[in-house]
């Protein structure tokens, strides 16, 4: 049968694949949103399964409300990236320093 | 064995795989369809937990929505991707070494206590209505104002990326519809009083 552990195992492994792709694809921010979104993947798979094994709707509620606010959060973000690639013609976090001091 | 823990091993792998193929690969529009490809086994794997609204659901949104623009962004930007790539031999060792640890530390602790959680029945059918039943009674009855406020957030961020991307150019010729309602006679006719001709019969 599948127990609690087995969601929440591969939960985590989506979770440490998003942090490995953060840190190595430190450059190119499109990649760095779409391991955002792999992160919030991995927690709602959590929230999934705690609400099934525990019997409590709230959990899959949230997931829908973390659903919206990822849904606005690529929309906004990739609407600044459009932005930033027009004035500055690159999408390179390393480059991106205007507002350094 | 059971034939859902088949299933369930099979969805996860090919969700990690994929997940592995997203922040590996060169060329970021296969990284925008492997995330896909994540989503879609994802899906599965939380239809295996009875949360069919849900997995629909992301489907729907992500793989319908927000992927398509990611795909989009990422075609109509004309980027140089190989200096965007230089860093990544060189935080390769880092980035593999915490998410090892990570992972090692979230294994420990989800331990073995939760290994025994053996499921119980659907909560859904135990009380009595289908999955989506279920969520609906909660979402409407107890999270009303908290669905009100996440519309106002879309709607929000919708207005929001009009602005951002806006673009206002200079030298271009464009109608104005106000001027052009209020034209009056006098701004485009012009009377002008000449002689009549008189003796035709004189010209040669």
């Amino acid at each position: 049968m599948i127990t609690l552990a087995h969601f929440l195992a591969l939960g985590a492994v989506l979770f440490c694949i998003a942090v490995a792709g953060i840190f190595i694809n430190r450059k190119n921010v499109i990649v760095l949103l779409m391991c955002l979104e792999l992160m919030l993947l991995a927690v709602n798979t959590n929230f999934v399964a705690f609400s099934r094994f525990l019997g409590d709707p709230s959990g899959q509620v949230f997931v829908f409300f973390i659903l919206t606010v990822a849904a606005a959060e690529a929309a906004i973000g990739l609407a600044i990236l459009v932005v930033l690639f027009r004035n500055r013609a690159t999408i390179d976090v390393t480059d991106i320093d205007k507002l350094k001091g | 064995m059971t034939f859902e823990l088949v299933c369930f091993y099979f969805f996860g792998a090919v969700a990690a795989a994929a997940a592995l193929a997203v922040i590996s690969v060169k060329n970021p529009v296969v990284a925008a369809l492997s995330l896909v490809l994540t989503f879609f086994s994802m899906a599965c794997v939380w239809l295996l937990a009875q949360a069919e609204f849900l997995a629909v659901a992301l489907v729907l949104v992500y793989v319908g929505a927000v992927m398509v623009l990611f795909l989009f962004v990422v075609m109509m930007l004309d980027v140089d991707f190989a200096p965007v790539r230089e860093g990544f031999v060189r935080f390769l060792p880092v980035g593999v070494v915490v998410a090892g640890v990570m992972l090692t530390e979230m294994l420990m602790m989800i331990g073995v206590r939760t290994l025994q959680t053996t499921p119980t029945d659907d909560p859904a059918l135990l009380a009595g209505m289908s999955n989506m039943e279920w969520l609906g009674h909660t979402l409407f009855r107890d999270f009303l104002l908290p669905f009100e406020v996440a519309a106002l957030i879309l709607t929000v961020g919708l207005i929001a990326a009009i602005p951002l991307t806006l673009r206002h150019r200079s030298g271009i010729k464009t109608q104005n519809p106000g001027r052009q309602v209020m034209v009056r006679r006098e701004d485009r006719i012009r009377l002008v009083k000449m002689p009549a001709e008189k003796n035709r019969e004189a010209a040669p």
